[in-house]
């Protein structure tokens, strides 16, 4: 597994992933960015779809990419990079290239959860031999905090909004790595920012498969989360210790719960710290709605849970 | 070597002598057999061909432009509802400079949803940024598949290439097409030259970036002379082709006894070959028909159109849609290229055939009768074969 040392040294060699970049200050894409292709040997090629990532990486003419890297709309990231790894098996098969190259999207909860999961679908259905890590930041930063299928319940977005009536969104977060887990691909992870070396053993396990391979990786979005700058990382782990954002594993059909918090953490000490569920420790509502959240967090806890008792690894 | 085959399979052959390294295809009426017999050719050993057997046309075009970017030769093929679905996705292969072939199966846009021809498809990504071209015949659409490969890779173009072919009339129908040898097709194609391919990841490359005010505009201004350096290309090859093939295209459009013609007949796609009778009619009658049948649509041949209408009286182009509100496109096209000449010829403009609806002979004639009693230009439809 690669050590920090490794991590480390990899960035210093190759850089594949410049700091000549827009994001925000405190923003979380990055570290996830660099922590995956850095766990990667092999060259890669890198798709995004349109979201914060690709737009403060790629301003024409400056690029931020040091590896090869295509944008071409917002659902489709998942399509071209079957188009790439298609042409590439094509080539390889007339002799044109023979070097192994690997290919990972990079895309945001809009690009994936949202408008991007038909394509996304499509792609694991048939197989395509590439890593997709959704950057989930739980709503569309880019356009300016709208509510995704990833935003939380209660969470105030900017379509969202919390009103007299309705208290921000009403409805739960969709479970797209279940979702994903579904098409019975050989590699489905939960990751989040906070536990990089995690992340980096889950890449480098995942390379390990032929076929899709898919990481769901937690990343604090500061501004829309409205948290302090410096608080990305302190942010996913509480989603972490809550068990609101469970590390896990599934390979080849089996699951691993990688990280199980000995504590039961209140989900209100992560709500507590965001800007965006503020209202609910204002409101006379805020009690019931919390409890609400809590008890859908034990639930898919618990559901986790025996998942990994079923179809553990061992099992 | 001559066959009696469909349009389908005429589209089909010219794809598996261009044998592209990615093919991503989604079915639809009428367009369905290209991916069909494709496919055959894929799961038969015939092509090495990469089939991605996508889940949808926004996909589709999304793969292909992945497969292009990343340095391989690439094909695909659809019709109406499928066009409009990978419509935002055409434009950006436009401006990445893609060479994608496409054949569209003209179909009718719903609603009413309708399988059947009219050009509501092509009209739909008129400005997307891809050349197109119409084709009258299963072997045109063959032959200008074949061109279409080497229009699209033509180091001056790099633009996506759609090959028209009216759906049903001529997808559907068994007609005689002579094929090229394979050798002889695949020597005309060469081999696909890449350019900046992500796949040569020793020289990292950023594909499709965002430009601000600052850069936008002459990204696209330089988009945009890649499809001014079209007609010159177009010609090029339709030269080298006809060299190979025995065959004679010279020119971006038919010109069929249109040379001293009083009364003109413009018409895209298969029409023409309808077109061609009502007008052998009217001379057989002493009457001076001709009619003009533009292979090349976009970019808009508007000078030589103008050029080989200026002696005529008047002139009737016919759109196989709606522009909604306005004229029909290719009328507006016309109109707009005779606007340098000092003497015009009466214009006018007929909407004919949608959503299937036949247009006879008979139907032509009655254009061909009509035009010597218009005696202004106008603004204003009219209509062939409508019930009103
Ligand atoms: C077809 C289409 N619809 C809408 C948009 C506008 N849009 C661009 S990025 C974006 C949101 C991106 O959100 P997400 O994928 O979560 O990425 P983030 O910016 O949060 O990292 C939206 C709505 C678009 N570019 N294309
Ligand atoms: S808006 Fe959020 S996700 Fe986007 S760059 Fe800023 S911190 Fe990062
Ligand atoms: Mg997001």
């Amino acid at each position: 597994m690669p050590s920090i040392k490794v991590l480390a040294e990899r960035e210093e060699k190759r850089v594949r992933f410049t700091g000549g970049h827009t994001l925000c200050a405190g923003c979380a894409e990055p570290m996830v960015v660099r922590t995956v292709l850095n766990a990667i040997e092999d060259p890669v090629v890198v798709a995004s779809p349109t979201g914060c990532l690709e737009v403060a990486s790629s301003r024409f003419p400056a690029t931020a990419w040091n590896v090869p890297w295509v944008h071409v709309a917002f659902e489709n990231a998942a399509a071209v990079i079957s188009g790439v790894e298609a042409a590439y098996k094509a080539l390889k098969k007339r002799g044109l290239i023979d070097r192994r190259i690997r290919f990972v999207v990079f895309g945001g909860d809009g690009g994936t959860y949202d408008i991007g999961l038909q394509a996304l679908s499509g792609a694991l259905e048939r197989g395509h031999d590439f890593l997709y890590v959704c950057l989930n930041n739980e709503a569309y930063m880019n356009t300016g905090v709208q509510r995704s299928s990833a935003t939380p319940k209660c969470a105030a977005a900017t379509t969202a909004p919390v009103g007299e009536v309705i208290p921000g969104k009403p409805q739960e977060r969709k479970d797209l790595t279940e979702i994903v887990a579904a098409h019975g691909i050989p590699y489905v992870a939960q990751a989040a920012v906070s536990h990089l070396i995690d992340l980096a053993n889950k890449v480098e396990r995942a390379m390990k498969y032929e076929g899709p391979k898919f990481i769901n990786v937690l990343t604090t979005c500061p501004l829309g989360w409205r948290t302090p700058r410096d608080s990305a990382i302190q942010q996913a782990k509480l989603a972490v210790e809550t068990r609101y954002w469970p590390l896990y594993e599934v390979i080849e059909g089996r699951y691993k719960i990688n990280y199980k918090p000995k504590e039961r953490v209140p989900i209100e000490e992560w709500l507590k710290t965001q800007g965006r569920f503020r209202h609910l420790f204002r409101d006379p509502r805020g009690k019931e709605l919390i409890a609400q959240i809590q008890a859908e967090v034990d639930r898919r806890w618990e559901s986790l849970l025996r998942k990994e008792q079923c179809f553990g690894q061992e099992g | 070597m001559r066959k009696a085959i469909t349009g389908h399979k005429a589209v089909a052959e010219a794809m598996r002598q261009v044998e592209p390294d990615v093919v991503a295809v989604y079915p639809i009426t009428p367009q369905s057999e290209i991916a069909e017999y494709y496919a055959d050719y894929v799961h038969n050993g015939l092509v090495r061909t990469e089939l991605i057997p996508v889940e949808s046309e926004h996909s589709a075009m999304s793969a292909c432009i992945g497969a292009a970017a990343a340095g391989g030769r690439v094909m695909t093929a659809t019709s109406s509802q499928g066009l409009a679905l990978m419509v935002e996705v055409l434009y950006i292969a436009a401006g990445l400079r893609l060479p994608i072939v496409m054949a569209l199966a003209n179909r009718s846009l719903s609603a009413p949803i309708n399988i059947h021809c009219d050009h509501s498809d092509a009209y739909l990504c008129r400005d997307s940024g891809a050349v197109q071209i119409f084709t009258e015949s299963a072997q045109e659409a063959y032959d200008y598949t074949l061109m279409a490969q080497r229009i699209a890779e033509d180091m001056r173009v790099r633009l996506p290439v759609i090959v028209n072919l009216d759906g049903f009339t001529l997808t559907h129908t068994v007609q005689p097409v002579d094929l090229l040898e394979d050798e002889v097709a695949k020597k005309f194609i060469g081999e696909f030259k890449p350019v900046h391919p992500l796949l040569d990841v020793d020289h990292p490359v950023t594909w499709g970036p965002f430009a601000m005010p600052d850069y936008y505009f002459e990204l696209k201004r330089a988009q945009q002379a890649g499809m001014e350096a079209v007609p010159e290309v177009f010609l090029e090859v339709q030269r080298e082709f006809s060299r190979v093939s025995g065959r004679n295209y010279a020119g971006f459009f038919e010109a069929y006894k249109a040379e001293d013609a009083e009364y003109v007949i413009v018409v895209l796609g298969s029409t023409a070959g309808t077109a061609k009778v009502a007008v052998d009619e009217m001379r057989a009658r002493g009457i001076k028909a001709g009619l003009l049948k533009p292979w090349l649509w976009r970019p808009f041949p508007a000078w030589e159109i103008a050029e080989a209408l200026k002696n005529a009286k008047a002139v009737a182009v016919l759109d196989r849609a709606f522009s909604f509100g306005t004229m029909g496109a290719l009328f507006e096209d016309v109109a707009s290229a005779l606007y340098p000449l000092e003497k015009r010829p009466v214009l006018v403009n007929y909407i004919y055939g949608l959503g299937g609806r036949d247009t006879t002979v008979p139907d032509l004639v009655r254009v061909f009768e009509e035009l010597p009693k218009i005696e202004k230009a106008e603004w204003a439809l009219r209509y062939i074969g409508l019930r009103e």
